[in-house]
C-alpha cells in the first residue's frame, strides 16, 4: 500500500531534480528525468486499480494544521473515483510528457518545462488523492500556480504574461468561493474530511446552510472549469505551449471542478436549487462556447472554446444528477481533446508556429498520421458512433431527456454546433489546397515519433474509450457506472432506448448533418473564412466573442484601476493626510506659547528624548547598584 | 540570565560599534546577530520543552512600583524568535555594499534589535513603553541619515506621528497604573489586567481607544497609515525591513499583550469598529497597491493590507484569531523582508525601482526570479506556503466573527494576486529594457539571504504545527482572561 505514496512523490522528485539542475543538464537527461516519474506513477496506478477491492481507504500521510479542536490532517483517500482520476492524470500525463520531448526539442527552456509539467502532475495528484477539502484545495491552487507558470512559459511576450495573470486571478475569484465553502463546512461539521462530512449528512445531520455550501463550492468549480461567468481565461490560456493546453486546459485541470462536484455529490444532492443552477450554467456555457467556436480561425482557439463547451456538457450532466455519465465524459474528453490539441500542436509545429486555419489546408498528404488521428478525434468529439464521444455525450443527453426537455433540446443544438465547427477546422486544415507561404510549404513535415506515438495511442482510446461504460443497448455492462456506484446516489433507470426513437435519433442527426454541411461549404464550395477586416454583423459579434472581455474590462478592470489611483492620489493625499497634517498644524499653532523650548529642531527633540531616557535609566541603575 | 543576554547583547555590541567605529563593522554585527539568534533559539527550545514561561525580575524604581521584569512565554517567544531570526538576514543584506562596514549603520540596527527585544520581553508596562519608544531613535537615525528622497520631512512626520500616538498609550497606562492596589502601585502587566477588568465599560472603552491609537499608528491601521508608504519608500532597505519585518509587530503585539486581555468590555464597545477599519485597510491598501509605479511603494501598501488582516483577526479575540495573527506575524515578517530585499537587489543593479523601466530580469537572473516568485507565493497565501496558514486561520476567525466581514476580507486573496502578479510581470518577465540588459547574476552573499528565506516560506507552510503548538498555551491563557 505504501506504493501509493510514490504516485505523487515521483513527479515531485522529478520537479525538484529538473528544477534545480536547469539549465545545467542536457535535454536528453532532462527528458528522461521528467518522463519517468509520471510513467512510473501510471504503472503504480494500474497496480492500485487492479488490486482495488471496492473499499474506500484513508491513508494518514502526516499532520498538517492543528488548531485547538480543529484538525486538518494531510490524508489521502483511495477510492473508486480517485483511482480513475489517477489513471487519467498519469496516463494522459505520460503521453503528453513524451510528446513534449519532440514538441519542445528546440526550446531553450526545455528542462524548466518538464519541471513545471511534473509539478503540475504532482499537484493534480494531490488534488484527487486528498481525503479532505483542504488537501483538495492545496492541489486546487497548486495546479492553478502551474497553469500560471505554463501559460506564461514564454514570458518575454507581454500578452502571454497577461493571459497567465488573467487565468490565475479568475481562478482566485473562484477559489475565494471555495474557501468560504470550506469555512462553512468547518463551522457545520468541525472538519473538512470527506468521510466525516458525508457520513454525518447521510445520518441526517443536514445543516440549514447546506445549499450555501454547495453554491460556494460550485463557485470554485466555475473558476477552475471555466464556466460562465469565469470562463474567459481559458481561451487566453492557449498562449501556453500546446502540450500544456492538452494536459492542463483540456484533459485534467479544467475537469477538477467536475471532479469536485462529483466528490461532493452528497452535498449537492440535498441542494436541488444549486444543482439546478449547475445544470443551467453548464448549458449556457456549452452553448456559448459552441457558438463562439463556430467562427474562430485560430486552431487552438476553436479547441479552447470547444473545451469550454464540453465542460458545460459535463456540468449539465451533473445538474441532472447523472454523475457517472459526466465522469464518463470527463474520461473520453480527456482522450479526444488531448488528442485534438496534440494534433493541433503537430500541425502548428509543422507550419512553423502558424495557428490560423485560413493559412493552412491540404496538410493531409504531408502529415498522414496527424491527419488520420485528428480525424478520429473529430469523429469522437462530434458524437458519431461508435467513437467514444458518442457514448459519453449520449449518456448525458439521455439523462437530460428524462430530466428537462428544454435543456435537452438546447443541448442537442450545441452538439450540432460542435460537430460543425470541428469538421470546419478539420477540413480547412487538412483538405483542399495549401494556403500558407512558400517558406512554410517547403518546411512541412510529419512530426517525429515522440509526437506521433502519443497521437496514435490517444486515437486508440478516443475510438474505443466508449468501452469504459458501454451501455446495455450496445451490448455493454456499464462498467464505469457500477464502479462508481458506491460513491454516488442510486441512479434512476432510464429504460431501454432504440436507435429510432427521438431520444436517440435527434443526437444522431445533430452529429451527422452538420459535418455534411461543413463538407459542402468548405470542401465542395471551397469557401475560406473571410479576413478579419471583412467580418461583419452578427458574425463579427461572435468572432469577437460577444465582446465579453471588453465588457469585463469596462465594468471591473477599469473601475478598479480608477479606484486605485483615486484612493492613492486623492483620498490618501488630499483627505486623510491633509487631515493628519492639519492636526499637526493645530498642535503647532497651539504650542507657540511654549516657543522657548519648542525650537522646531528635530535634533533638539531627539536630544531631549535621549536625556529623559537617560534620566529614567539612571534612576533604574541607581536602584540596581545600591 | 539568558533573557538579559538576549536583551543587552545587541545593545552592547551596537554601542561598541557606534562609539569605537571599528573597521570590520559588518562581520562584528553579523556575528552578533547570529549569536543572538542562537541564544534566542536556545531560550525558545527551553520554553517549548518545559511549556513554562521564563521570567526575570529586578527592582527598577521600587518607590513607584516599576520593575525591571522580563517574561518570555509562547506569545513573546514568537516575536523574539522573529526578531532574532530576521536580524542576521537584514544585516547580511548589507554585505558588499558601502553600508557593510559603516559602523554607525550596523550599530543602529543592533540598537534597534535590542529595543524591539525589550518591548517583546517586557513584563512591566512602563518597561514596555520605554522600549516601545526607545526603538524609535535608532530607526529615526537610520531613516533620516541614510534614507532617500525627501528623507528629513518624511522621517520627521513619522517620528512625530508615532510619538503622538504613544502619548495616548502613556496616559492610558498611567490611568490604569494609578488604580492598581498598594501604596506604591504596580505596573506589572498581569496586575494591570486585573485592575482594568474592574473598570466600568465606558472607562474601558476610552482606554481601549487610547491604547489602540498608539498601536494602530504603529501597525498601521486605516486611516492612521499615511506616514507609512512614504517612510517605507524613503528609508534605506534595511530600515524598511526593520520597520515592516519586526517593528510594526510591536503594534500587533501590543494589541495581543495589552489591549485584548486588559479591556474586554472596551473591546465589546469598540472592537467591531476597529475590525471594520482594519478590513477597510486590507481592501483599500490592496487596491492602491495595484497601480503603484514604484516597486517599494507597492510593497509598502501590500504590507499595510497584510497587517490589516492580522489586526482584524486578533481583534475577534478568538483563539483562532490570535493564533492566526501570531502565525501571520511570523510569515509576514519573513516574506516582507525577502520581498524588500529583492527590490533592493534590483535597485542596486539598475538604480531604479520604477516598474515601467524594468522587465525581463528572469533572462539574466533565474535564481532571483525563483526566489521572488516563492516569496510572492507566500505573500499571496498559496497553500503549502507560510502565508496560507496565517491567512487561512485569520480569515476563518474573521468569517466566524461575521459572515459579511469574512467575505470582504477574503477579497484580499484576489486583490493580492492582482498586484503581486503585476509586480512580478513588470519586473521579471517581458522584454529586457535598456537598463536591465546588463543585469548581473546574484552574488553569493545575496543568495545566502534570499535562499534561506525562500525555504522558510515552505517550511512554514508544510510544518505549521511546531509554531502553532508553541503559542497555543499562552494564547489559551489570554482567551481565558477574557471570560
Amino acid at each position: 500500500m505504501s506504493l501509493i505514496y510514490l504516485i505523487p512523490l515521483l513527479p515531485f522528485i522529478g520537479f525538484v531534480v529538473n528544477g534545480l539542475s536547469f539549465p545545467n543538464i542536457s535535454k536528453q537527461l532532462a527528458a528522461i528525468i521528467g518522463t519517468i516519474p509520471p510513467l512510473a506513477a501510471f504503472l503504480i496506478s494500474i497496480q492500485v486499480f487492479v488490486n482495488f477491492d471496492g473499499t474506500t481507504q484513508i491513508l494518514h500521510v502526516a499532520e498538517w494544521i492543528k488548531l485547538g479542536d480543529l484538525q486538518i490532517p494531510f490524508d489521502f483517500q483511495i477510492d473508486a473515483l480517485s483511482i480513475l482520476m489517477l489513471l487519467v492524470i498519469t496516463g494522459v500525463g505520460t503521453l503528453i510528457h513524451i510528446y513534449s520531448i519532440g514538441y519542445m526539442a528546440h526550446d531553450p527552456g526545455f528542462g524548466k518545462f518538464f519541471a513545471f509539467l511534473n509539478l503540475f502532475i504532482f499537484f493534480m495528484l494531490i488534488l484527487v488523492l486528498g481525503a479532505n477539502f483542504t488537501v483538495l484545495f492545496i492541489g486546487w491552487e497548486g495546479v492553478g500556480l502551474c497553469s500560471y507558470l505554463l501559460i506564461g512559459f514564454w514570458n518575454q511576450k507581454n500578452s502571454y504574461g497577461n493571459a497567465a495573470r488573467k487565468a490565475f486571478i479568475m481562478n482566485r475569484i473562484g477559489d475565494l468561493g471555495f474557501l468560504i465553502g470550506i469555512f462553512l463546512l468547518i463551522q457545520d461539521f468541525g472538519s473538512t474530511g470527506y468521510a466525516t462530512i458525508f457520513s454525518s449528512i447521510q445520518q441526517g445531520d443536514v445543516p440549514d446552510n447546506l445549499g450555501v455550501i454547495a453554491f460556494c463550492l460550485f463557485v470554485g468549480a466555475m473558476g477552475k472549469s471555466a464556466q460562465i461567468p469565469l470562463f474567459t481565461w481559458l481561451p487566453d490560456a492557449m498562449a501556453g505551449p500546446t502540450p500544456v493546453s492538452a494536459l492542463i486546459h483540456a484533459a485534467t485541470m479544467v475537469t477538477a471542478g467536475i471532479y469536485m462536484v462529483i466528490r461532493a455529490n452528497v452535498i449537492f444532492e440535498l441542494s436541488p436549487d444549486i444543482l439546478h443552477l449547475v445544470g443551467w450554467i453548464g448549458l449556457s456555457t456549452a452553448l456559448l462556447g459552441a457558438i463562439i467556436g463556430l467562427f474562430q480561425n485560430d486552431i487552438k482557439k476553436v479547441l479552447a472554446y470547444s473545451t469550454v463547451s464540453q465542460l458545460g456538457y459535463m456540468f449539465m450532466g451533473l445538474g441532472a444528477s447523472a454523475y457517472s455519465a459526466s465522469f464518463f465524459h470527463v474520461m473520453t474528453h480527456a482522450f479526444f481533446k488531448a488528442l485534438l490539441f496534440l494534433g493541433a500542436g503537430s500541425v502548428i509545429h509543422a507550419m512553423s508556429d502558424e495557428q490560423d486555419i485560413r493559412k493552412m489546408g491540404g496538410l493531409k498528404s504531408k502529415m498522414p498520421i496527424t491527419y488520420f488521428t485528428f480525424l478520429l478525434g473529430t469523429l469522437a468529439i462530434s458524437g458519431i458512433p461508435p467513437f467514444s464521444g458518442f457514448f459519453s455525450k449520449d449518456e448525458i443527453l439521455a439523462n437530460l431527456y428524462h430530466h428537462d426537455l428544454l435543456m435537452w433540446s438546447l443541448a442537442i443544438l450545441g452538439s450540432a454546433c460542435t460537430s460543425f465547427y470541428m469538421f470546419r477546422v478539420f477540413i480547412l486544415t487538412f483538405w483542399g489546397e495549401f494556403r500558407g507561404s512558400e517558406k512554410q510549404a517547403s518546411h512541412l513535415h510529419e512530426s517525429p515519433w515522440s509526437m506521433t506515438i502519443p497521437l496514435i495511442i490517444l486515437a486508440l482510446f478516443s475510438v474505443a474509450g466508449g468501452l469504459i461504460n458501454l451501455p446495455h443497448f450496445a451490448g455493454g455492462n456499464e462498467f464505469l457506472a457500477h464502479w462508481l456506484a458506491p460513491l454516488l446516489p442510486s441512479p434512476e433507470s432510464l429504460g431501454e432506448v432504440s436507435f429510432f426513437s427521438l431520444e436517440m435519433g435527434a443526437p444522431l442527426l445533430a452529429a451527422f448533418i452538420p459535418p455534411l454541411l461543413a463538407i459542402f461549404i468548405f470542401s465542395s464550395k471551397k469557401l475560406i473564412p473571410a479576413e478579419d477586416s471583412q467580418i461583419q454583423g452578427i458574425q463579427k459579434l461572435i468572432y469577437q466573442k460577444f465582446y465579453i472581455d471588453e465588457l469585463y474590462d469596462l465594468i471591473i478592470v477599469k473601475p478598479i484601476n480608477f479606484l486605485s489611483v483615486f484612493f492613492g492620489q486623492v483620498i490618501d493625499f488630499l483627505v486623510i493626510d491633509l487631515f493628519v497634517e492639519g492636526i499637526g498644524k493645530i498642535v503647532q499653532y497651539a504650542s507657540t506659547e511654549f516657543k522657548r523650548i519648542q525650537t522646531g529642531n528635530v535634533g533638539y527633540y531627539v536630544f531631549m528624548m535621549v536625556i529623559s531616557i537617560a534620566i529614567i535609566l539612571f534612576m533604574g541603575l541607581k536602584s540596581w547598584i545600591l | 540570565m539568558n533573557l538579559l543576554f538576549i536583551l543587552f547583547f545587541p545593545l552592547l555590541v551596537g554601542a561598541f560599534l557606534l562609539i569605537a567605529q571599528p573597521k570590520h563593522a559588518f562581520i562584528i554585527s553579523l556575528s552578533a546577530a547570529i549569536l543572538e539568534a542562537i541564544a534566542t533559539g536556545f531560550l525558545l527550545y527551553q520554553i517549548n520543552e518545559t511549556s513554562l514561561a521564563i521570567t526575570y525580575m529586578h527592582d527598577w524604581i521600587p518607590e513607584v512600583g516599576i520593575q525591571f521584569s522580563l517574561k518570555a512565554d509562547g506569545i513573546s517567544g514568537i516575536l523574539i524568535g522573529l526578531c532574532a531570526l530576521l536580524l542576521p538576514f537584514i544585516i547580511g543584506s548589507t554585505a558588499k555594499t558601502e553600508k557593510a562596514d559603516h559602523a554607525q549603520y550596523q550599530g543602529l540596527m543592533l540598537l534597534m534589535q535590542s529595543a524591539m527585544m525589550g518591548a517583546f520581553l517586557a513584563k512591566d508596562a512602563f518597561l514596555f513603553y520605554f522600549f516601545f519608544e526607545a526603538s524609535l531613535l535608532p530607526i529615526y537615525f537610520l531613516a533620516s541619515k541614510f534614507g532617500g528622497e525627501n528623507k528629513s520631512a518624511i522621517t520627521f512626520k513619522f517620528l512625530i506621528y508615532t510619538i503622538f500616538g504613544s502619548l495616548f498609550l502613556f496616559i492610558g497606562l498611567i490611568f490604569v497604573y494609578l488604580r492598581t492596589p498598594g501604596t506604591t502601585h504596580s505596573a506589572d502587566i498581569e496586575t494591570l489586567y486585573l485592575t482594568a477588568h474592574n473598570l466600568s465599560s465606558v472607562t474601558q472603552g476610552y482606554l481601549f481607544l487610547a491604547f489602540f491609537i498608539a498601536f494602530a499608528i504603529k501597525m498601521p491601521i486605516f486611516p492612521f497609515h499615511t506616514w507609512q508608504p512614504d517612510t517605507y519608500t524613503t528609508s534605506p532597505s534595511q530600515g524598511t525591513m526593520l520597520l515592516s519585518g519586526v517593528m510594526l509587530k510591536m503594534g500587533t503585539y501590543g494589541v495581543i499583550r495589552l489591549i485584548i486581555p486588559m479591556f474586554p468590555l472596551g473591546i465589546s464597545i469598540w472592537g467591531n469598529t476597529a475590525i471594520v477599519l482594519s478590513i477597510i485597510g486590507v481592501i483599500y491598501g490592496s487596491i492602491i497597491a495595484i497601480q503603484q509605479k514604484d516597486a517599494k511603494r507597492l510593497l509598502a501598501y501590500s504590507s499595510f493590507a497584510h497587517v490589516g488582516l492580522i489586526s482584524a483577526g486578533m481583534l475577534t479575540q478568538s483563539f483562532e484569531g490570535l493564533q492566526g495573527a501570531l502565525y501571520q506575524m511570523l510569515s509576514h515578517g519573513i516574506n516582507v523582508i525577502g520581498l524588500f530585499f529583492v527590490v533592493e537587489i534590483i535597485e542596486r543593479r539598475t538604480k531604479t525601482r520604477e516598474l515601467a523601466q524594468l522587465g525581463g530580469i528572469t533572462q539574466s537572473s533565474y535564481v532571483l526570479t525563483v526566489s521572488f516568485i516563492i516569496l510572492s507565493l507566500g505573500s499571496v497565501a498559496l497553500p503549502l506556503t507560510n502565508g496560507f496558514i496565517g491567512e487561512f486561520i485569520l480569515l476563518k476567525s474573521i468569517f466566524d466573527y461575521s459572515f459579511v466581514l469574512g467575505i470582504v476580507a477574503g477579497i484580499t486573496i484576489i486583490l493580492g494576486a492582482v498586484y503581486t502578479l503585476r509586480l512580478i510581470q513588470k519586473s521579471m518577465f517581458g522584454n529586457v529594457s535598456r537598463i536591465t540588459t546588463e543585469f548581473s547574476k546574484l552574488t553569493l552573499e545575496e543568495k545566502m539571504v534570499l535562499i534561506p528565506l525562500s525555504i522558510f516560506v515552505f517550511l512554514g507552510g508544510i510544518f505549521p504545527n511546531t509554531i502553532l503548538h508553541f503559542s497555543e498555551e499562552s494564547v489559551l491563557q489570554i482567551t481565558q482572561l477574557m471570560k
